[in-house]
């Protein structure tokens, strides 16, 4: 083992890791808000809407996202969609997660107790309403557990990132590699800042589970 | 006194793809009286109660409230979501599972209506919902939520919700059939007292004693039809038709030791 070298490339190293937590969050978080206005579509949309949706998800889902990438970054500028490795990656993320995303909301949404959708239809609430005060929060709840776990999947999608020159963590450490051959302490280091950020993102998760679902246990 | 809605429902149908749910059902609910719904379970009781505001959809006939047809404007014509919205409005409901919201207090539940329906402020809107729950005995936990309290008090502060928004028409869908025995009393004593303030109120029951005490009339169905709607001294006590006399007899049954 031979540290010293991270010395020289230790500002690339973190820098590439902001790259990652930046992708990681900018991804996750417009990813969910893509699969919830999907799942909300598949919800509520006519049929012929809600198809069409359905062969998006069965598409995503059913391509590696490698090649969803390969697609969006060298296929892009064929139809005139010519965007910079960190946007493309970015996007990228987005549209990767956001079938996983959607599956999960929807089988939150299910959760919800009819009932509960149909004592709020009986005083005569709007639609938009209950979406917004009884069927996101409740669905929502029951989504959690499922949206931190896919969300820690993401973490480690981005390091494919690095294939269309996404200057993240992975990217980094591979030119440190090649440039000082400590190829054992590099791919350590990338460990370790991995295991970090999942480790910090499930605790989070945790805490934020146990906050929201407070009220909803039955007391037994 | 509160204003109080009828009910007119001619010759309603409701069909679960073959299976006739419904069968030509005619039944008149008069204004600031108890109508009480019992038969076996599967009868269709839940299902009539649930056309009378649109909660299920009717597939023919005609469900009036004070004479303005819900759920449609003309035959085979839905009426609009917003149309039905309004006429929801006066009409309150009461289900065998409470279905609070379990992620708001007993206030917030109430209050929920007031606010979004109703569109008055937060401030009003929170003093209503005290007062409402206040009538239903439960001033003191306006602050839970519903997994902090029994089954008895979650089905109080469902009435609550529903009185709060000052329906003209309250349906009860077997308010305490979900409860243990010790905590149905409570709940029949709060039903007990919006009957006698003269609520249009549609009990469907198990409990004899509620219908026979406090109903003004009741209806007894089976398999989908309304075999007879009387007083409840004549359903209950002189019934004639054989099956309410089998019904009633099972009952006894069950209910004796």
């Amino acid at each position: 083992m031979e540290w010293s070298v991270l010395q020289q490339y230790g500002p690339s190293l973190l820098k590439g890791f902001g790259n990652t937590i930046l992708c990681w969050a900018l991804g996750t978080v417009f990813g969910m808000a893509l699969g919830l206005v999907i799942a909300l579509i598949q919800r509520y949309a006519p049929r012929w809407v809600t198809w069409i949706v359905q062969i998006y998800i069965e598409v995503i889902r059913g391509t590696p996202f490698l090649v969803q990438l390969f697609v969006l970054y060298y296929g892009g500028p064929l139809v005139g969609l010519r965007l910079d490795a960190l946007p493309a990656g970015l996007l990228g993320l987005t549209i990767y997660g956001s079938p996983y995303f959607a599956e999960i909301f929807r089988s939150g949404f299910r959760a919800v107790p009819d009932g509960q959708i149909e004592a709020a239809r009986a005083i005569g609430m709007s639609e938009s309403d209950i979406v917004r005060r009884i069927l996101l929060p409740l669905g929502l709840v029951s989504a959690l557990p499922a949206l931190v776990n896919f969300s820690i999947i993401l973490t480690k999608e981005t390091v494919i990132l690095s294939i269309i020159t996404v200057p993240e963590l992975l990217y980094q450490v591979q030119r440190m590699s090649a440039e000082t051959f400590r190829y054992v302490e590099a791919n350590l280091v990338l460990a370790l800042f991995f295991w970090g950020l999942v480790e910090t993102i499930s605790r989070v998760g945790l805490r934020l589970e146990a906050r929201i679902t407070k009220h909803l246990i039955e007391r037994t | 006194m509160l204003a109080a809605s009828s009910v007119e429902m001619r010759k309603v149908n409701k069909y679960y793809g073959k299976f006739q749910a419904l069968k030509d059902i005619d039944l008149s609910i008069p204004p600031g009286k108890v109508t009480c719904l019992i038969g076996p379970s599967g009868s269709g009781k839940s299902t009539l109660l649930r056309c009378i505001n649109f909660l299920e959809e009717y597939d023919s006939g005609e469900v009036r409230i004070d004479g303005q047809l819900i759920g449609y404007d003309a035959p085979n014509k839905k009426m609009s979501g917003r149309r039905l919205r309004e006429m929801r409005r006066s009409i309150g409901m009461v289900f065998q599972q409470f279905n609070l919201w379990p992620h708001m207090t007993a206030r917030e539940n109430v209050a929920e209506g007031l606010i979004r329906v109703r569109r008055i402020s937060k401030a009003d809107a929170d003093r209503r919902a005290s007062e409402a729950l206040a009538k239903v005995g439960l001033a003191d936990k306006s602050a839970s939520h519903p997994s902090r309290l029994s089954g008895g008090q979650q089905q109080r502060v469902a009435i609550a919700r529903a009185i709060a928004m000052e329906p003209k028409l309250m349906l009860f869908d077997e308010p305490t059939s979900a409860l243990d025995p010790e905590l149905v009393g409570e709940v029949l004593s709060v039903m007990r007292t919006l009957a006698g303030e003269g609520m249009t109120m549609v009990v469907v029951t198990h409990e004899m004693g509620f219908a026979a005490h406090v109903a003004d009339q009741v209806g007894f169905m089976e398999k989908g039809e309304l075999v007879s709607v009387a007083s409840p001294d004549r359903i209950l006590h002189r019934p004639e038709d054989a099956r309410i006399q089998s019904f009633l007899r099972t009952y006894h049954e069950r209910n004796s030791f």
